[in-house]
């Protein structure tokens, strides 16, 4: 029961989302829109997250990425990290699995959360449009902040959770 | 893994669709053109907190905003938060991190969204 509860929202969500097409109500038909624009991006870019996590998870053995990402990696694995982030694109929620598996991996804590804020913050496929809409000025001050800010929370949250069993779940 | 979260995401996927469509950008830009005042600030980091937006939606959306008389320190906030922070992502976060651990890495983002633009005021 506890099983099927999970998808009763989604699919009640769906099935007004079908009626408002069907009865040409106006107000469902621009949510399924808004809808279908976030599902869109979803199932283009999560599945390719999910194949660069399995290739990651065979490829990559477990003493490279503690030895360049790992506990003791400073300021070299902190780039890196920052690297592998901002050359990826998609959604933050996309991330939370690859974060999964580089912690899994015996990435340092730091450098997971610094990963995401990279991922969020800083993408270079996504530097262009930044620069399109919002200016060369913009991008590169915005950009040049938000880094060393990232790289503070990063320190912020593995001095936190620093004795706390700190796991990230699958 | 993919399967096993899908419920999650369509979840707040649907829910993000619904907050969008209650905030259309006319609104936005009322709200967060007045100068650049505590209250657009406010907006700004409100509305940018409640949805993880990606950036081929937010970027175009700033310009937007940009043209309809917003500070850049404003979108600068707005932006940040669009991307770093998301409440509505919470359950999906929570999975990985555990609730706690979300929430103080939302409210750091926040809080971090602030400073960013300040610092952009500063210059900008």
């Amino acid at each position: 029961m506890k099983k099927f509860q999970k998808y009763i929202f989604p699919l009640v969500f769906l099935i007004l989302i079908g009626l408002s097409y069907l009865f040409d109500f106006a107000t469902g038909e621009k949510i399924g829109l808004n809808f279908w624009m976030f599902f869109k991006e979803m199932i283009l870019f999560l599945p390719l997250m999910f194949i660069l996590i399995g290739l990651f998870d065979v490829w990559v053995p477990r003493e490279r990425i503690e030895k360049h990402i790992g506990l003791e990696s400073g300021w070299k694995g902190t780039g890196l990290v920052i690297l592998l982030a901002t050359l990826q694109a998609g959604p933050l929620y996309g991330a939370f699995p690859f974060a999964y598996i580089l912690w899994r991996k015996g990435c340092s804590i730091r450098n997971v959360f610094i990963y995401l804020g990279a991922f969020s913050a800083i993408k270079v496929p996504m530097l262009a449009f930044e620069i399109g809409f919002l200016g060369l000025k913009f991008s590169i001050l915005r950009t040049l902040i938000t880094l060393p800010i990232f790289i503070f929370i990063g320190y912020l949250m593995e001095w936190y959770l620093k004795d706390k069993d700190f796991e990230v779940t699958q | 893994m993919f399967l096993r979260l899908l419920p999650t995401l369509i979840l707040m996927l649907a829910l993000v669709s619904i907050v969008l469509y209650l905030i259309p950008e006319e609104k936005l830009a009322q709200y967060m053109g007045e100068g650049s005042g505590i209250s657009s600030w406010a907006t700004a980091a409100l509305f940018g907190s409640v949805a993880l937006i990606p950036g081929f939606i937010a970027y175009p959306l700033c310009g937007i905003l940009i043209n309809s008389g917003v500070a850049y320190s404003v979108i600068a906030v707005f932006i940040t938060t669009l991307m770093m922070t998301g409440f509505l992502t919470l359950p999906v976060e929570a999975k990985f991190f555990g609730w706690k651990v979300s929430v103080i890495r939302n409210l750091i983002s926040l809080a971090a969204a602030l400073l960013i633009g300040l610092t952009m005021g500063f210059f900008l």
